[in-house]
């Protein structure tokens, strides 16, 4: 009877676990909590691109991808719980969308020896690998982003801010408060004077902000939101009048779900992006034939093209191109997250190897080093139009200012070094 | 002069958002008056009524993601839009058998408990609710049009302007919730006062037992009384769902009605409207001038501080009723 019990337990844990070749990918994803709606698209657009290469591939390099979900909500301890819990089943290689989740992260995957890939959120400075050679935030960060938005007002006002007034207005969290610096150093430079509005999460109530910006009558807003923030603030800047073409949110506040309550006042709301939108590429017609017409859609495929969604997409594809190009490097396809790592700092993501992938146009090249682990950082801008309800891109993509951001990113790196006692590897 | 005018300003939008506060408040001070039990799961009431009237409105299939997943159909929608008037009305009718549900399944179970094993009761509730509307409606941001008007009042600007030279933002929505708040206010109090289920219901808060004894139907009452919270919760849903849309963060506005109902009182309905006029003119005017020296967004944590300054000199808050028990 013992025996037939442990046998049935041994089969159990076999069946529940990956099978011991599987390349094993966690989704932390949050689809409870105040920031559901946009953890579900994420989630999905996360699953099912690694669902398209099991179902056409047969996985990357001959190995199956297990992607196990675990719940955060969003939640810094909770996201812990997860990454303690799922690192003992060979994961490879860990994406927690959230930024407080991050840098809890950060010295565990350190430890750990997992690749932690955070794109367009988290540490800016985890861009310098010397210092942290296991976390990767390619294509862009939140450095990059305030750069890029300021780029685009000044291309906007024939190269001069000068005397401009520019407002922002943050989550007041870990998340929200990365650009602070990065603007302020910009305002220095380019003569703008800089307005920081926090507004305590989530951020249903931010009539005071928004009175005080209609009675100070800034030039342009910028916003780092997330969830309920971004639509309670795309409603209060309609109610004020504010003009929508010179309200620039991050590409965190930049989906659908952020725009559509709001109506028609929404019209002409911008945002920063990395990728493209839409299902107008040809990787949406594999991954109807493979994926969702078989019923296989992560969730039944509620907001396949979306903003979010694509972006969860774009972010297990740079994590699929850095495993295959780990299995190159290493000779195995069964890699170990170090290899994984290795991987990651190969990646040379051409327009070429997008296309092939049935998404040309969709993101700019990726090239990653041991030193930089962070891209070139490049965004564009974004518009809604709320009568197709769709986003069109209004910018090329615009690179970020290297003379601010390096400087930036040097000495949070270095100061993150010496309050850590790490020695900086040497990249050569 | 300038200064005046915006602080002004500031204060009658504090006004307006005390009103929005009051409106979830006032779930609270029904129920607590009627069972003396803190329901905790108010706030998601709230959100389960928005949830439910937008899936009504736009015929959403309750269960869709459930049902697919388990049959591998793609059902989504009924292909119909149900009037606003008559989705209200409806949803309505889905709060009174929630609250029927309520009292079979939970309350029922508990007459002559404590009251904290009441409010476990309820917290257990909240968590079921929140589940429940997720799994019956979806998760994502859903748009709410029952077609209240939204946006700056131009009539009230350009009276402002006239009268003092500076044009005043007042929302239209807040403007109409005023109105909404005002009107349920004064039926509640008419009911609770002049009825005699509105006095069962004062004599079940007092006590379970006693109301019991004289015949009184404590399962008529509990219904009642969960029913028009349950209404409560739905106007509340509506407002604060037209504002920002439909989703889970609108249950976490009932952390906005704590302060609320500490300040005016557990147990008086006007106190709920007072309270959240303090709390909302009090937060706003923090913000704007103490805000900018200690790094802003006070709001949320400066309501409960407030309600805790007033607690200290009136500990059943500005209109509660103060209890004196027996040792």
């Amino acid at each position: 009877m013992k025996l037939r019990f442990a046998a049935l337990a041994t089969a159990a844990v076999m069946a529940a676990g990956p099978a011991m070749a599987d390349l094993v990918v966690p989704n932390l994803s949050y689809r409870t909590g105040p920031y559901a709606a946009n953890g579900n698209q994420y989630a999905d657009g996360f699953n099912d691109y690694f669902t398209l290469l099991n179902e056409r591939d047969g996985g990357i390099g001959g190995q199956k991808i297990q992607v196990p979900e675990c719940e955060t909500a969003y939640n810094t301890e909770k996201g812990v719980e997860c990454y303690e819990s799922t690192k003992g089943n060979g994961a490879l290689v860990y994406n927690p969308l959230s930024t407080g989740i991050t840098y809890q992260l950060i010295p565990k995957v350190t430890a750990d020896g997992i690749p932690m890939y955070t794109p367009g959120y988290g540490r800016t400075s985890a861009k310098d690998g010397a210092v942290f050679p296991w976390v990767f935030n390619a294509p862009a960060n939140y450095w990059d982003g305030a750069s890029v938005s300021v780029k685009y007002l000044l291309d906007q006002n024939n190269g001069s801010l000068e005397g401009k007034k520019i407002a922002l207005i943050y989550h007041n969290s870990a998340f929200g408060k990365e650009p602070i610096r990065t603007l302020q150093e910009l305002g220095k430079k380019h003569g703008f004077t800089l307005t920081e509005l926090p507004v305590e999460p989530p951020g249903q109530e931010q009539k005071s902000q928004w009175l005080q910006i209609r009675r100070d009558k800034p030039d342009y807003v910028l916003m780092w939101g997330w969830g309920v923030m971004n639509q309670a603030a795309i409603q209060e800047a309609a109610n004020i009048r504010f003009p929508m073409e010179n309200f620039i949110g991050v590409w965190w506040s930049g989906g659908e779900v952020d725009v559509l309550p709001a109506g028609a006042g929404a019209n002409g709301y911008k945002s920063l992006t990395f990728n493209g939108v839409g299902q107008d590429y040809p990787y949406y017609e594999q991954l109807k034939q493979y994926v969702i017409d078989p019923g296989k859609a992560s969730q039944g495929g509620p907001s396949i093209g979306s903003a979010v969604y694509s972006r969860g997409m774009y972010a297990a594809l740079v994590i699929a191109e850095a495993i295959r190009k780990a299995q190159e490097l290493a000779g195995t396809s069964e890699i170990t997250p170090a290899q994984l790592r290795d991987g990651f700092e190969a990646l040379n993501i051409t327009e070429e190897r997008m296309a092939e992938l049935g998404l040309p146009n969709f993101g700019q090249p990726i090239v990653l080093s041991c030193a930089n682990h962070g891209g070139e950082g490049q965004g564009r801008v974004q518009q809604w139009n709320a009568e197709t309800k769709t986003w069109s891109l209004v910018s090329e993509f615009a690179t970020p200012d290297a003379e601010v951001l390096e400087p930036l990113i040097q000495a949070d790196a270095q100061a993150f070094a010496a309050e850590n006692s790490i020695t900086p590897a040497t990249c050569n | 002069m300038e200064q005046l005018l915006y602080v002004s300003e500031i204060v009658v939008n504090g006004l307006m958002t005390g009103v929005m506060y009051a409106l979830v408040a006032l779930g609270f001070v029904l129920i607590y008056k009627a069972s003396g039990v803190f329901n905790y799961a108010q706030g998601v009431m709230a959100l389960f009524a928005a949830m439910t009237l937008v899936g009504i409105q736009q015929g959403q299939v309750p269960f869709a993601h459930l049902i697919n997943a388990l049959t591998g159909m793609h059902v989504s929608n009924f292909g119909w839009n149900v009037p606003a008037v008559l989705a209200i009305a409806l949803t309505a009718g889905v709060m009174v058998l929630l609250a029927i549900a309520i009292q079979k399944l939970v309350l029922q179970h508990l007459v002559g408990q404590e009251p904290i094993i009441l409010f476990m009761a309820t917290l257990g509730l909240a968590y079921f609710l929140e589940g429940l509307g997720d799994v019956m409606w979806g998760a994502d941001v859903k748009t709410l049009d029952v077609g209240l008007p939204q946006g700056i009042s131009d009539a009230a600007e350009a009276l402002t302007a006239r009268l003092t030279g500076y044009g005043f933002f007042i929302d239209r929505l807040d403007i109409w919730a005023a109105i909404i708040a005002t009107a349920l206010v004064a039926a509640l109090v008419a009911f609770s006062q002049y009825t005699k289920q509105g006095r069962a219901m004062r004599a079940v808060a007092d006590d379970h037992q006693a109301a019991l004894s004289v015949g009184i139907s404590l399962k008529f009452v509990w219904i009642m009384v969960w029913s028009i919270a349950g209404f409560v919760a739905l106007v509340a849903g509506i407002m604060w769902g037209t504002k920002s849309g439909v989703q889970f963060s609108l249950s976490l506005i009932a952390l906005k009605a704590l302060p609320v109902l500490m300040l005016g009182g557990f147990t008086s309905i006007p106190g709920a409207i007072v309270g959240g006029l303090i709390i909302g003119v009090g937060e706003k005017l923090f913000e704007y001038f103490v805000g900018p020296m200690i790094g802003g967004a006070t709001e949320t944590w400066f309501a409960y501080v407030l309600a805790l300054g007033f607690l200290v000199f009136r500990p059943q808050g500005l209109f509660g009723e103060r209890i004196i028990e027996r040792v």
